[in-house]
């Protein structure tokens, strides 16, 4: 069996939030990037579970992005899987991603297809259903739990109040959330062994991006907050009625 | 035109369904053309009510293959919906269902999409959607490039409006493929208000001390009928389950009013609330960053405030 995680790069979640160029860039200065916590905590450690189970698993690593891409690449390298490839190529519309990636999966014969629920800074969900589309194949999105069993997988997906299991035969994308798996924290023989696993670069298939970023900017700063001293619960209840209109 | 997919579940139609019904009524009157909705499966309700939400027509696709969600047999559906309808917009909820199916659509259609709006589109120049991006802590202004444009609307971002109308009710004609994805079971918390979907939402943190000091936070969300909600220590903790579990990490929302009862307020926690329209804060320390997100607060002991407050809602109610 064949695996593919997709990893992105994020910045770190305390990370302050600014922009430059007039508003049309993100300010990457002192800023620490991660693995985007969604593809390294459910679906990398989900998979490299997996192949814990099943050492015949081959389990490769795949990002659309720059050189700068790299540092985060090893790290998840240290984790687990055998190989990395990155696309080398630098943009943000979903689709374009999605192509990318689509392309390598056809040549790849993967089995299961791993992302995760979404990037923390782009937040749109999308990169694993276009990619399940571009493929012909099932997508199950915001999956809590994964099982494989030879050709099929059983799923636990998110559905509004509350979950559904889903049963549905390989090739599957599955997008990957919470409960899935647990956090890991790399040890020095991964560390290690990272170093030396194969990161491909490969240049990207031509496509157009269908959406572009023209510009950013910041939520309007909150008014600052009313106390209400704690024994005139009323006032505060008064206030959420009659002022913000709430309740 | 404007397609606006009409979600639903349990035979009935969902609430953010009325949200993006509105959402594309508006755009299309915005664009001078027409709205109009697209339901796949069936339900309860009469489609014709849907006119008062401003779509002049409703297209219906009954097939039993649509009673589950199968991302890929829905998206196949849509698209031939919206070619065979000459749709030039198609909104989606942000919600479970458009996460799943709106990007498949997208792809299909080789049409941009843009994940997470929260207001209108800017036509002045191109088509430029406005989003959520950093988990609420920023927004970008992304353009459309493509013929067909796709807008998923982040719940709770536009408001609601009844126009009086009714819709025609169309059934529309289209093959639908067989579903390979088989739902064995479902799971729902009964009773509860599902969290995306709730206006106000009561929130506990690791100053509740234990699983056992819930009741008052569930009686306050009952008299509140608000969704409970909780930190991310407190879902690892296994005090509440992973589902209720908010922030970066967990679920976003926006509700209207969110109370924050013993929780500190980390960066990570406000990423995943910071867009409620009305946030409440009840911590015993006047030093909790939450206070500096917070619209209203009370520096205080949460066993004796909370309480107090469920008893306040409830003279407020009778
Ligand atoms: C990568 C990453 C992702 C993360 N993602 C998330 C996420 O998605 N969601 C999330 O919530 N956290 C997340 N966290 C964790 C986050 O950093 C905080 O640790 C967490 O939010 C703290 O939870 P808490 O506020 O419940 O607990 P604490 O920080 O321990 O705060 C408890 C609060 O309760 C107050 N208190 C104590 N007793 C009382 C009382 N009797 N009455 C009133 N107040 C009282 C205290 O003053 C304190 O402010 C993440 C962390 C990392 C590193
Ligand atoms: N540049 C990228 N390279 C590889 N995978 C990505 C990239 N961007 C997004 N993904 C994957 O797609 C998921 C959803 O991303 P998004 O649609 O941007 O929210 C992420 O959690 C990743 O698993």
């Amino acid at each position: 069996m064949k695996i593919l995680v997709c990893i992105s790069k994020t910045p770190d979640t305390t990370s302050k939030i600014s922009f430059k160029e007039n508003n049309t860039k993100f300010e990457e200065s002192g800023v620490q990037w991660i693995i985007n916590p969604y593809d390294e905590w459910y679906a990398l450690v989900r998979a490299i579970e997996l192949k814990e189970k099943d050492a015949s698993i081959q389990l490769h690593l795949i990002s659309v992005g720059g050189a700068d891409y790299d540092p985060v690449i090893r790290k998840a390298l240290a984790l687990g899987g055998d190989e990395a490839i990155r696309i080398n190529a630098t943009n943000n519309d979903s689709y374009f991603i999605a192509v990318q990636i689509a392309e390598v999966a056809k040549q790849g014969g993967y089995d299961l297809i791993l992302t995760g629920k979404e990037t923390i800074d782009y937040n749109s969900s999308s990169v694993g259903g276009m990619l399940a589309e571009l493929l012909d194949v099932p997508y199950i999105s915001l999956a809590t739990k994964v099982e494989v069993n030879n050709s099929a997988a059983t799923v636990n997906r998110e559905i509004e109040g509350g979950e559904e299991t889903d049963e549905v035969s390989l090739p599957v994308v599955i997008s990957c959330q919470k409960g899935v798996a647990e956090q890991r924290i790399p040890n020095m023989r991964g560390i290690m062994a990272a170093r030396t696993k194969p990161l491909k670069v490969i240049e990207p298939a031509a496509v157009e991006a269908l959406t572009n970023v023209v510009s950013y900017e910041l939520p309007a700063p909150k008014a600052g907050v009313k106390l209400v001293a704690a024994d005139n619960v009323q006032e505060l209840v008064r206030l959420l009625h009659e002022e913000a209109k709430v309740i | 035109m404007v397609l606006i997919f009409v979600d639903h579940s349990d035979s009935e139609i969902k609430k953010s369904s009325y949200e993006v019904l509105s959402y594309g009524a508006a755009l299309a009157e915005k664009l001078g053309t027409s709205a109009e909705a697209l339901l796949l499966g069936a339900v309860k309700d009469d489609l014709a009510t849907l006119g008062n939400y401003g779509v002049s027509k409703v297209h219906q696709v009954s097939n039993d293959a649509l009673n589950n969600l199968d991302a890929q047999v829905y998206a196949r559906a849509v698209a031939d919906a919206v070619t065979s309808l000459n749709a030039d917009v198609i909104v989606f909820s942000h919600n479970q269902t458009g996460k799943a199916v709106a990007p498949r659509v997208a792809a299909r259609l080789k049409a941009g999409l843009v994940a997470g709006a929260v207001a209108l589109p800017d036509t002045s120049n191109g088509f430029v959607v406005k989003k959520n991006v950093f988990s609420g802590k920023a927004f970008a202004n992304v353009n459309i490039t493509s013929a067909i444009k796709i807008i998923s609307l982040n719940p709770n971002s536009f408001q609601v409006k009844q126009t009086g109308g009714t819709a025609s009710v169309e059934q529309l004609n289209i093959t639908v493929s067989e579903p390979k994805v088989k739902v064995t079971s479902v799971n729902k918390v009964k009773g509860e208000v599902p969290l995306t979907e709730a206006e106000i939402v009561v929130s506990g943190g690791r100053g509740l001390k234990g699983p056992e000091n819930w009741k008052m936070v569930e009686d306050l969300a009952h008299e509140l009928h608000a969704a409970t909600a909780c930190s991310r220590p407190v879902a690892d903790a296994g005090w509440r389950p992973h589902h209720e579990h908010v922030g970066q990490t967990g679920i976003q929302i926006a509700p209207n009013l969110y109370i924050a009862i013993g929780i500190s307020g980390a960066i990570q926690h406000l990423a995943g609330v910071n867009r409620s329209k009305t946030i409440v804060v009840i911590n015993k320390d006047p030093e909790a960053p939450f206070f500096k997100a917070a619209d209203y607060g009370i520096v205080g002991d949460a066993f004796e405030v909370v309480p107090k407050l469920t008893d306040e809602i409830k003279k407020l109610k009778g």
